[in-house]
């Protein structure tokens, strides 16, 4: 891409690569100072944007719910309010109805799919021990096979009342949440696949799984926390 | 932070999504070069290490743009750095190398504005992969890129004696071939769980 | 990319402006005879609006980055001019990419990265090094939205066959019946390669036909 230093005269070298020298910065100069402006000012509806987008998902996932507030799971294991995500540590949304009653919590999951990386959103309503839904919030499945994780009535009913029990001790998962073949539930914590979108449907009971094992017994024994949070923040009608 | 093992990122990025085949990128150099099974393998051993050294350069200055808070500068210090980072080398296997230079040389130009390196840029910094992740990632994608142009050429050579009526010749006979490679790499999908 | 640069210096003596904008919607049609720029955009083109948008995202930088090349070529040394151009398309592509988040965030995530990689697209850089680094401001402005606005049709019309069949829709409206069998091909990457190939068929069903008398 860079021209070929050989072309150039050996006449006058000095003079044109002064010339060459202030005509490349001024125009560093002019495209940065364009870029700069730019950013500055698209960047707050940008951010309005997103996390409207993602509020919305939180509202699909967590039925009922009328506000949200973001938390960071600390490497000590606990969870904190905060204003935008780090980056590094995973990211949960806690749900709260019109009167400040805390309902539940979104918690974002990936994991490899048919394609490429599936990243969803899933709510866990720790009063009664359940998954209530989840939504895709990024994939590149097939269409019109693999996609069928996002639409098809019996695979989406799967998320209606998922059990995430903890065993008597509350430390564990008592039952993983596992993908079987479609047309073989027996348990409320197995999810039932899509023929024809086999992998696909396996991958999201597969993330739900790995991932709810780990989170749901930190947010069920937290709840205190996220409660608390309401109390000092939301005032009871 | 991503977590993905290295055998995982390195069938999705050569077979599952294969840059050429599944992401549309590089198409300019597969359709050009894919004429001749000795120039392919060239190109394709070129474009995977122009791949390998501006995945490193990328690493760094995504690095150094968090470091200073500046985002928006992203796209322009990708395409600087590694276009002169590639200048770099290709003076240096010059001077090292003149074996190596004549096999690769005349190719490197030609590549470091190539869709393919810039998307493996930015698809690693998407993807938020370690330094190591990215080099396995840019390993896979450009050995599937070799992949797609060997396989391409092979067929292309054969194609040579085949009657062809009029108006499929050229660019769109390619492109149908592309097609249906594109397809016989769809049986790979799955692989990468 | 540079391959195909030269390919298309003007022949004519003087063209008009009017000529100047006429050459890119059919004689010298970016995609369909030139068959430049595909790379970064036959991933998106799997829907008649991602197509649109980033036809005209594509469109828009080449209009401004030609408006530019153009009122700096006098100023911009010959060595340093590919340099120059690739910063200057580089700081237009950036500012799309935050408008079209700034537009919709559903969208920008449909085309994802792909917006950043119209950097590469061959069409842009060979129009200002063929064309705008070598004319007044008014042909080249001429000359991009000619180039343009052939390039959005183009996109249109692989991205607009591509939903049809593939979705039995069109922006999102269902087109045919419920009776449909949708021809998910067309939606997968092998349907790009195919319908630009049948595309350029068309065309060159054209050329043959024209040259035969």
């Amino acid at each position: 891409m860079n021209a070929d230093p050989s072309v150039s005269s050996q006449s006058n070298s000095s003079e044109e690569s002064k010339k060459m020298l202030i005509a490349m910065v001024s125009i560093g100069i002019f495209c940065a100072l364009l870029i700069v402006l730019v950013y500055e000012g698209t960047k707050e509806r940008i951010d309005r944007l997103r996390t409207e987008a993602l509020e919305k998902a939180v509202f699909k996932v967590l039925p009922g719910i009328s506000n949200t507030r973001m938390f960071l799971l600390g490497t000590d294991g606990n969870f904190t309010p905060a204003e935008a995500p780090d980056g590094k540590n995973p990211v949960v949304y806690a749900g709260y109805d019109d009167a400040g009653e805390f309902l539940g919590v979104a918690i974002e999951a990936s994991g490899q799919g048919y394609a490429d990386v599936i990243r969803i959103l899933y709510g866990y309503n720790p009063h009664s021990q359940t998954i209530m839904g989840f939504y895709v919030l990024e994939s590149k499945e097939t269409p019109g096979l693999g996609d069928k994780i996002e639409k098809d009535e019996i695979f989406l009913a799967n998320f209606k009342a998922l059990s995430v029990k903890l065993d008597p001790e509350s430390t564990r998962i008592q039952n993983k949440v596992i993908p079987v073949k479609q047309g073989g539930k027996s348990n409320p914590w197995e999810v039932e696949g899509i023929t024809g979108a086999t992998i696909s449907s396996r991958a999201i009971g597969n993330i739900i799984g790995e991932n709810s094992s780990v989170m749901v017994p930190l947010i069920y024994n937290q709840i205190g926390r996220f409660k608390e949070y309401a109390q000092n923040n939301f005032s009871k009608q | 932070m991503n977590t993905e093992s290295y055998w995982s990122i390195f069938i999705n990025a050569s077979l599952v999504n294969n840059f050429v085949l599944a992401y549309f990128l590089g198409i300019c150099p597969f359709l050009g070069v894919s004429g001749k099974m000795e120039t392919a393998t060239k190109m394709g051993g070129a474009v995977t290490f122009v791949m390998l050294i501006s995945s490193i350069c990328a690493y760094g200055i995504h690095a150094l743009l968090v470091a200073i808070d500046a985002p928006f500068l992203q796209l322009i210090s990708y395409i600087v750095v590694i276009a002169s980072t590639v200048q770099l080398v290709e003076m240096f296997i010059k001077k090292m190398s003149p074996t190596l230079f004549r096999a690769l040389g005349i190719f490197l130009p030609l590549i470091t504005t190539n869709c393919a390196i810039l998307g493996l840029a930015l698809f690693q910094t998407n993807k938020a992969y370690s330094l190591s992740q990215s080099l396995v990632y840019a390993l896979g994608a450009g050995i599937g890129f070799t992949l797609a142009l060997i396989l391409m050429a092979g067929i292309r050579e054969q194609l040579e004696f085949a009657e062809v009526p009029d108006v499929v010749k050229g660019t769109a006979l390619t492109l149908l071939v592309a097609g249906i490679l594109s397809l016989t790499f769809m049986g790979f999908s799955g692989l990468g769980t | 990319m540079s391959a195909r640069i030269t390919n298309n210096i003007d022949k004519k003596a003087e063209p008009s402006s009017t000529d100047e904008f006429i050459k890119g919607l059919w004689r010298e049609n970016p995609v369909f005879v030139q068959v430049l720029g595909m790379c970064p955009v036959l991933a998106v083109s799997n829907t008649a609006q991602n197509a649109l948008a980033m036809g005209l995202a594509t469109a828009f930088v080449l209009l401004m980055s030609n408006i530019l090349v153009a009122s700096l070529r006098n100023f911009i040394p010959k060595q340093v001019r590919i340099a120059s151009f690739i910063l200057i398309i580089a700081t237009f592509v950036t500012i799309v990419d935050y408008a079209i988040q700034a537009i919709s965030v559903d969208l920008h995530k449909n085309l994802g990265a792909f917006i950043s990689l119209i950097v590469v697209n061959c069409l842009i850089l060979s129009r200002a090094e063929a064309f705008a680094s070598k004319n007044t401001i008014g042909k080249s402005i001429m000359d991009a939205l000619g180039m343009g606005v052939g390039f959005v049709l183009a996109l249109f019309c692989l991205g607009a066959v591509r939903e049809l069949l593939g979705n039995g829709s069109l922006f999102d409206v269902a087109i045919f019946p419920e009776s449909f069998q949708e021809w998910i091909i067309m939606i997968l990457p092998a349907g790009g390669f195919f319908t630009l190939a049948l595309w350029l068929i068309v065309f060159n069903y054209f050329k043959v036909k024209k040259a035969k008398g």
